[in-house]
């Protein structure tokens, strides 16, 4: 990836530090937030990436990641950085940034299957729309 | 002691044993558990941006009418807990959180209501010895397996509930039921929660680790707290199943165990 003054947007840092109140800036790149994270393999940026690709302020690369929608909210990798970095909370401060766009929602009632409805736990229903969809 | 019980909406629903069966319990241990009057739905998730304080609104006013009643919280759904936990604590230590919510809801709230998990009952109040002693029908011979999940164990600065790293209260639980507990590595690690709803394939492949590590380790039943992972848990068996035929690991909630073990056993059992 090629990294100019055009696709480096300065505010990114600043814009998620406020929505996720963590100092993304402070992310030493020691990888132990990936190691743990149960998600891995689904993701096409890792944990880590996404702290790197923030404080870069890349956000074209961070906003189109598949990454920002299958982080579980688990906290195993807010639970082991040694910066005592939440990116649970980063993840959540990119969503946002998505989701409150008009037409940003991720998720859609209809999208429910007739077994979903009849089977799933109200917990998975609200939750899901929760995280995804404001 | 009385303590306010909030079931929330999972515990009405698909997940009804889990209310009856801890009432049940309840009654067996002398514990007075009274629901709480006109709560609604906790929200689920914990609002994880800064500025949202909406969803705390829900929880506030239900922590508040607890504290109204001048009673201890008692949760039994881990999502449950986990956002009435850290609702509390952002009333507590968020002046801004406090002011906005408490303004809204016009009430005098400021945090100190005591959120207690079913389970913290069980461990700090009555006592796991004493549990033991009033087991009249003993899991004998189970080898069960503790599942934890995410939300009850972390943030560990926020729950408090155990080491999340290498917890051992549903260990301690299982045990004083007579049964075995037995340790494999995921149980932990998160069985996809929500994402079984929008990323089915991840979460069955995520609830896959987890079985098959539970089978490996000759676990005969998991022992869980939250609705969603029990889903989870019971719906993506296939992993175990389809492969060389085998059998499933069927899924518990601590208290259906616990109201067993508590009631008096079969009556063939008696007489020996
Ligand atoms: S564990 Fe923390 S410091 Fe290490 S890479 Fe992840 S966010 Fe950065
Ligand atoms: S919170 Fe998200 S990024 Fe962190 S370990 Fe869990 S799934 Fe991975």
């Amino acid at each position: 990836m090629k990294v100019t003054t055009d696709t480096i947007c300065s505010d990114l840092l600043k814009e998620v530090e406020e929505y996720s109140g963590e100092k993304v800036a402070s992310c030493i790149q020691c990888g132990k937030c990936s190691g743990g994270c149960p998600m891995l393999e689904a993701m096409d940026l890792l944990p880590h990436q996404v702290m790197r690709l923030a404080q870069l302020g890349l956000k074209e690369d961070i906003m189109k990641s598949k990454t920002l929608w299958v982080c579980a909210s688990c906290f195993t990798c807010a639970a082991r950085c040694q910066r005592d970095l939440d990116l649970s909370k980063v993840m959540e401060g990119f969503r946002v940034i998505q989701l409150r766009q008009k037409g940003g929602n991720t998720m859609h009632p209809r999208q429910l299957t007739p077994e979903q409805l009849k089977d799933a736990p109200q917990q998975a229903i609200i939750s899901g729309f929760r995280k995804y969809s404001k | 002691m009385r303590y306010s019980l909030y079931p929330g909406c999972t515990l009405k629903t698909k997940a009804k044993v889990f209310e009856e069966t801890a009432l049940e319990a309840a009654e067996a241990l002398g514990l007075e558990m009274v629901e709480l009057e006109e709560w609604q739905c906790c929200g689920a998730v914990y609002p994880l941006a800064k500025d949202e304080y909406f969803p705390l609104l829900s929880p506030v006013r239900s922590l508040a009418a607890a504290g109204e009643r001048g009673e201890k919280l008692v949760t039994l759904c881990a999502a449950c807990h986990h956002v009435f936990k850290r609702a509390n604590h952002a009333i507590k230590g968020d002046r801004e959180a406090r002011e906005k919510v408490t303004g809204y809801l016009e009430v005098d709230y400021a945090g100190d209501v005591e959120v207690v998990h079913y389970l913290e009952v069980l461990k700090n109040e009555v006592g796991f010895d004493r549990i033991r002693e009033k087991v009249k029908s003993p899991l004998e011979g189970k080898k069960l397996a503790a599942y934890y999940g995410c939300l009850l164990l972390r943030p560990e600065k926020e729950m408090h509930f155990d080491d999340p790293e290498n917890p051992t209260i549903l260990e301690d639980f299982i045990r004083s039921l007579g049964a075995e507990a037995v340790q494999y590595p995921y149980r932990t690690d998160c069985c996809g929660a929500y994402l079984s709803i929008t990323e089915e394939g991840l979460a069955r492949d995520t609830v896959g680790k987890i079985l098959k590590s539970a089978q490996r380790n000759g676990v005969e039943g998991l022992v869980v707290a939250c609705p969603l992972c029990h889903y989870n848990l019971a719906k993506y068996q296939e992993s175990l199943t389809d492969t060389r035929g085998g059998e499933g690991i069927p899924v518990h909630y601590f208290t259906e165990l616990l109201a067993q073990a508590l009631a008096e056993g079969p009556a063939e059992e008696e007489r020996t």
